[in-house]
């Protein structure tokens, strides 16, 4: 086997179980837009054989279930963009409209996103901030794991070598929950992150935050929730400004940035405290 | 269908419509099997990582890019490329015509990715906004437009535009580019586009050590065991000199090191094999045994006591330098009632075209023959005959389409490995520098630290005026001594200077070569310069445009060398052009910024300004170009293009300048070239030297063409020709006679014309003596330019939303071209001033090198001025180089008038910008 263009979940699971058994180096990689596969192969052939999951049917669709919403393994950013979605997955919309450039999105799955661990992935906050969490199968069987599990570090993740992603499944909302993106970049499009920020309210009756997520990426080996930051929002009411006058620096605690081509740590820093404030304020609006 | 012994299969699909059956090795990538198996090279790929979309197609109907997509991925698909559209997609023919009408191709490498991401946004979205047709080109790098013509160009086709322009018109006509019908239909050839699929493939073994000495292993045992390989290339293949370089004496650059590299990406050997082989063969398994030694990377370092000499001949690893002054700089500053001085330093900046470097060569009848995308033709032939030690007979350039040149191009590339490798093999041979090698192993524009002091007397004359330049010239000489004279030259930027130093240093580093970048440092010296009149203008509480006009050269007014002009010196007029405007856009960043403050926005508008000259031409050197042109028996009118088009439209220009000599129509004139066997020498195409110098070589052929053919028939220089292609006649009309002209009975010369003209142009220029007092350049271009930026307070982002650039031209020969080049060179000034920072090792991809993209260049509004130069051709300039001189200055004043931020190194990152802010607010 050195393409298989996979027509079923259980065909891809039995080719993956299969190249499990070789050294690693041998092993068959699963494929799907081949957006991170191929930059990474530089100026080198592909050698390893090719699972390609794009095509099955299974993976495609964005879904409402009764308890969550599910975005199949083989949902490309151009084909979440069109979906029909509640505002809570506003802040997810707006990353994907970001992701490199029309050429990405429509070859680019959000699955592969999170199952190449980039730091600075654009998916991984908006899906953290919707506690999102991934639905892994293998010919032994079918496990979920919360996105905050499955990210281990720069480029490591939970998956074992037979596992595929199916899904993301993302608990349903309120129709009131809102969320946005920001993105900070040195150009307009085809950029990586230097830093960027998902935010999700959820307003009370009586415009109060009832609940707040706001989870900062490309500022540690995997995208952070601000735990401190979220419990002071609640309760706070839903005011631009006063949202994002709540924000400190210590919020900032659970990040841990690096140097590097895009920026210095420090301003790394700088940048995701502003940013945000700025997604709060504009989610909240006023 | 699938084979396990060749690991490939078959895949059917339907190409623009065709069913195809592709046998395609398994993860081959589309771009890869598109151009190679199944013909489609209107399929480009400039980094085979989908940061450029060069290679998009569209796959059911979505763009895509094709080098990031699986061939096996597309069974059953359907596959549009670009000139699959371009013949059948009537979106894709309302397209190229609004391309052609706006300019839009300039190179023409990133017109197909464009073109198919326009056809699906226009399938969506019939009429796009501005903003839709951003998002739907955002993936699509173009470094030569700036981008505003092909938003215009796409938005108009949306509206309907449906109206072709005409390839008609002399001197002064918005012409269409008489090449740009190729360029638009996908079928413009590229140095990678002319090798017959299936030729032997070369790749170059190279340094991942900016310094190491090496032993290679054994080679021969490796090539026997490898399959596929046919040879290896090594310093022991070369013939004649194993050195090149771009200026006599300074030939110091290896073909292949010998036994030590001075670089990150030089090359040690060549492999060459065939073809398929080649796909999978990587260099870096062949047996090298490198020992890794300490690096000098920068002036200071290189300059410091005691570090080790890259080459014997450099003491200290100065290369050379530079040295121009007049009056005394030292009393002059001393008499100053305020002085200004800083220290700024800028980065290595890549040119960054989208076509990689590429060619193919074979040998005919014992005579070399190399195609590829080159600057300079008959600069590659001499250095090839020198590394081959062959006669300059011997060899034969045939420059292809170049996709972008920027100064880079000059210098050889694959040329002397191509050659090597047809001679050795004795068979057509072809190669491509991936992004990365490209961006490893060709020229940079030079990392410069200046420090310059300027003084200026309390009535705002510029009294004193001292420049010191280390430029990092990296590991050979490459254009560094061009550099290292053009700068003091310049760097009293357009002004009237009465005590003036500037010194120049160009130093060894192990870093990449640096050489030719459109401004060949000049830019880089007008950041110090131009901020710091700024500053001298805010001390002396004068407005900024006030005081570049104050200080402003005039006609008779004498340069910093010296020289002064009678006519033509358009820097005032330039400056007079901005002025009203840069009054209205100061006042409403007022007013902009006020309804900011009440508004607690972060964002604050400045508005900034900038000039700046330079000289057309080599400095203090001949630079001659020859233009030939003949009338066939049948009656056809052929112009030789020996200058190579490099997208800015130097083919349309000359064209256009012997048209109008000669007295006939641009579309009357049929071409030939370029080919070094029967074009002759039009020189380079740098130094902004095409217009002004082979036009006027063009300008002078017209004249005298039309002169021998009015003295046939005795008609007055009144009399008009008619061309008349395949009759064997040509007709003059003189008042109301009618002189036909029997061309089939007359002799025929060597290269079977009639008739025929050939003349030459060289500037007048006289040598700079010790002091750099002389006669640098036949004429200079002027520009001033203003910026217009918002400047995030707290994020350190600098938006620019608008440039206002007055160039001037001397005249226009076409003004689409004009508003084409200022438009491209704005955006690259752009680039440099806020994001494009070459870091050898690190940033070899245009993911980490970043240049402008369709979302980041604002509107441009070119103002032209003509003063008309005493020399060039019709009074025309050069410009290809000035225009982006100003703009990163006007971006760094425009930040300080928004921010205070003080901006002294290059790019202007958003992380530098805010740390810059800091700094003002606590100063
Ligand atoms: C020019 C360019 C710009 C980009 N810009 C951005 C950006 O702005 N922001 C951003 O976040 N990303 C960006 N990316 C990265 C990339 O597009 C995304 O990460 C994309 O979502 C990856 O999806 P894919 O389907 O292409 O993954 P692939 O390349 O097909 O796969 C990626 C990895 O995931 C594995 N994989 C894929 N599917 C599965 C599955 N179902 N189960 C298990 N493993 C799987 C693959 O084996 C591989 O290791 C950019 C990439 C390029 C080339
Ligand atoms: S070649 Fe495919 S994006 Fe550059
Ligand atoms: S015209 Fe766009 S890259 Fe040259």
């Amino acid at each position: 086997m050195r393409y298989l263009a996979a027509r079923s979940v259980e065909e891809a699971l039995e080719a993956l179980a299969d190249g499990a058994q070789l050294p690693v180096s041998e092993r068959p990689k699963l494929v799907a837009g081949g957006t991170d596969l191929y930059p990474a192969l530089g100026d080198r052939p592909m050698r390893n054989g090719l699972i390609d999951v794009s095509k099955i049917s299974a993976l495609l669709p964005v879904e409402a279930m009764e308890e969550a919403w599910r975005i199949g393994a083989a949902c490309r950013w151009s084909d979440l963009i069109k979906a029909p979605l509640p505002p809570c997955f506003d802040g997810l919309k707006v990353a994907a409209r970001e992701v490199g450039s029309v050429q990405i999105q429509n070859a680019g799955t959000v699955a592969g996103n999170l199952c190449n661990a980039s730091p600075a992935a654009d998916g991984v906050p908006p899906l953290l901030t919707l506690d999102a969490s991934v639905e892994l199968r293998s010919v032994r069987g079918d496990r979920t794991v919360a996105l905050s599990d499955f990210l281990l570090g720069v480029r490591q993740t939970a998956l074992a070598p037979d596992e595929l992603m199916v899904a993301i499944h993302i608990p349903r909302r309120p129709t009131s929950a809102r969320s946005t993106f920001l993105k900070l970049g040195a150009r307009r499009y085809l950029v990586i992150s230097i830093c960027m920020v998902a935010v999700m309210i959820e307003p009370d009756a009586d415009g109060k935050v009832a609940l707040a997520r706001v989870a900062v990426g490309a500022c540690s080996a995997v995208a952070q929730r601000l735990p401190a930051l979220e419990q002071r929002l609640l309760g706070a009411p839903m005011n631009g400004l006063a949202l994002a006058d709540l924000v400190t620096a210590e919020d900032l605690a659970p990040l841990s940035p690096i140097d590097d081509i895009r920026g210095g740590a420090a301003y790394r820093l700088v940048g995701a405290q502003e940013l945000v404030r700025r997604a709060l304020s504009s989610v909240a609006g006023g | 269908m699938e084979d396990q012994a060749t690991l490939q299969s078959a895949v059917s699909f339907n190409l623009n419509g065709e069913p195809v059956l592709v046998e395609a090795p398994f993860g081959e990538r589309l771009s890869e099997s598109l151009r190679e198996r199944c013909g489609a090279r209107d399929v480009k790929i400039g980094c085979n990582a989908g940061d450029c979309g060069a290679c998009t197609v569209l796959l059911d109907g979505a763009p895509v890019c094709a080098c990031l997509t699986p061939t096996h991925q597309v069974a059953d698909a359907e596959v549009e490329t670009p000139a699959g559209l371009a013949r059948i997609d009537r979106y894709a023919q309302r397209l190229t015509t609004a391309f052609a009408r706006h300019g839009a191709a300039q190179c023409g490498i990133c017109t197909p990715g464009m073109l198919a991401s326009a056809v699906a946004l226009l399938r969506a979205a019939p009429s796009p906004t501005l903003e839709e047709v951003q998002d739907a080109l955002g993936g699509v790098l173009c470094r030569c437009t700036g981008y505003r013509s092909i938003l215009d160009a796409v938005v108009a086709a949306g509206q309907g535009e449906e109206l072709p322009v005409a390839i008609s018109g002399g001197v002064g006509a918005a012409s269409a580019r008489v090449d740009g019908v190729a360029k638009l239909s996908g079928a413009e050839l590229f140095g990678d586009d002319v090798a017959p699929a299936g030729a032997p493939v070369v790749k170059v073994l190279r340094s991942p050590y900016p310094r190491a000495a090496f032993t290679l292993g054994d080679l021969d045992a490796f090539i026997a065991q490898t399959p596929g390989l046919i040879c290896v290339l090594t310093a022991a293949d070369v013939p004649g000199e194993n050195s090149f370089g771009v200026i006599p004496g300074f030939e110091d650059q290896p073909v292949f090191a010998e036994s030590e590299v001075r670089f990150r990406g030089e090359a040690v050997a060549a492999f060459v094999g065939e073809a398929e082989a080649m796909r999978s063969f990587d260099p870096d398994t062949a047996p090298i045994e490198w020992r890794e030694a300490s690096a000098v990377m920068t002036i200071t370092e290189a300059c410091a006591a005691g570090t080790p000499h890259l080459h014997a001949h450099a003491s200290q690893n100065v290369m050379c330098q530079g040295y121009v002054a007049c009056g005394d700089a030292e009393a002059g500053l001393a008499a100053a009632d305020v002085v200004v001085e800083g220290a700024y330093s800028t980065s290595f900046v890549e040119h960054a075209y989208i076509e990689p470097e590429a060619g193919f060569a074979r040998v005919v009848d014992g005579r070399i023959e190399i195609a590829s995308c080159t600057q300079a033709p008959f600069m590659d032939l001499e250095a090839v005959a020198r590394i081959l030690d062959v006669s300059p007979q011997q060899v034969r350039i045939l420059p292809t389409a170049v996709g972008g040149g920027f100064g880079s191009k000059l210098d050889l590339s694959v040329q002397p490995y191509l050659a090597l490798a047809a001679l050795k093999t004795g068979r057509p041979v072809r190669m491509a520098y991936s992004r990365q090698e490209s961006m490893q192993s060709t020229t940079k524009r030079h990392p410069a630290e200046i420090r310059l002091r300027i003084g200026a007397t309390s009535d705002g004359r510029v009294c004193g005026f001292d420049f010191e330049g280390g430029f990092n010239t990296g590991a050979y000489a490459s254009w560094g001594p061009t550099v290292a004279n053009r700068v003091p030259v310049h760097a009293s930027g357009p002004y009237y200077i009465q005590n003036y130093r500037a010194r120049s240093r160009a130093i060894y580093t192990h870093c990449p070569p640096s050489g030719a970048f459109r401004g060949f440092g000049v830019p880089q010296s007008a950041i110090a310069q131009e901020t710091l009149f700024d500053q001298l203008a805010a001390k002396l509480d004068l407005d900024p445009l006030e005081f570049r006009l104050m200080n402003a050269l005039d006609n008779g007014v004498r340069t910093v060398t010296g020289q002064s002009f009678d006519t033509g010196v358009g820097v005032r007029a330039c400056l007079k052009a901005l002025a009203p405007k840069w009054r209205v856009a100061r006042d409403a960043a007022q007013a902009v910024n006020a309804a900011r403050v009440s508004g607690r926005s972060p964002l604050r508008r400045g508005v900034g300004l900038a000039a700046g000259w330079y000289g057309c031409g080599n400095t203090s050197m001949p630079n001659p170009s020859t233009i030939k042109a003949g009338i066939t028996p049948d009656g056809a009118l052929t112009l030789h293009l020996g200058a190579v088009d490099i997208g800015q439209g130097s083919h349309t220009v000359i064209a256009q300048i012997f048209a109008e000599a000669i007295g006939v129509a641009l579309h009357d004139l049929s071409f030939v070239g370029a080919d070094t066997d029967i074009t002759p020498d039009a020189g380079k195409t740098s130094a902004s030297r095409q217009t002004f110098i082979s036009g006027n070589a063009a300008r002078l052929t017209g004249e005298v063409l039309r002169e021998k053919v009015l003295r046939l028939c005795n008609a007055s220089g009144e009399a008009t020709l008619e061309i008349l292609p395949g009759s064997g006649r040509l007709q003059v009309l003189d008042g109301a006679q009618r002189h036909e002209i029997a061309l089939r009975e007359m002799p025929v010369d060597s290269d079977g014309y009639a008739l025929a003209a050939l003349e030459s142009y060289d500037p007048p220029i006289k040598p700079l003596d010790a002091n750099g007092q002389g006669d640098p350049y036949a004429q200079f271009g002027y520009a001033a330019q203003i910026a217009e930026v918002d400047v995030d307070m707290t994020l350190g982002l600098v938006t620019p939303v608008k440039f206002i650039a007055a160039h001037d031209v001397g005249r226009a020969i076409n003004p689409m071209l004009v508003e084409g080049q200022v438009t491209g060179g704005v955006a690259q000034g752009l680039g440099m001033a806020l994001m494009e920072e070459f870091i050898p090792g690190r940033s070899e991809n245009l993911h980490e090198y970043l240049i402008p993209t369709i979302g980041d260049m604002p509107e441009v509004e070119t103002i032209i001025i003509e003063e008309a130069d005493a020399h060039g051709p019709y009074g025309a300039k050069g410009l290809g180089e000035h225009v982006l001189i100003p703009t990163a200055p006007a971006l760094f004043n425009a930040i300080r008038h928004a921010s205070g931020a003080c901006i002294t190194r290059a790019p202007a990152t958003p992380d530098r910008v805010l740390a810059a802010i800091n700094a003002a607010r606590e100063a």
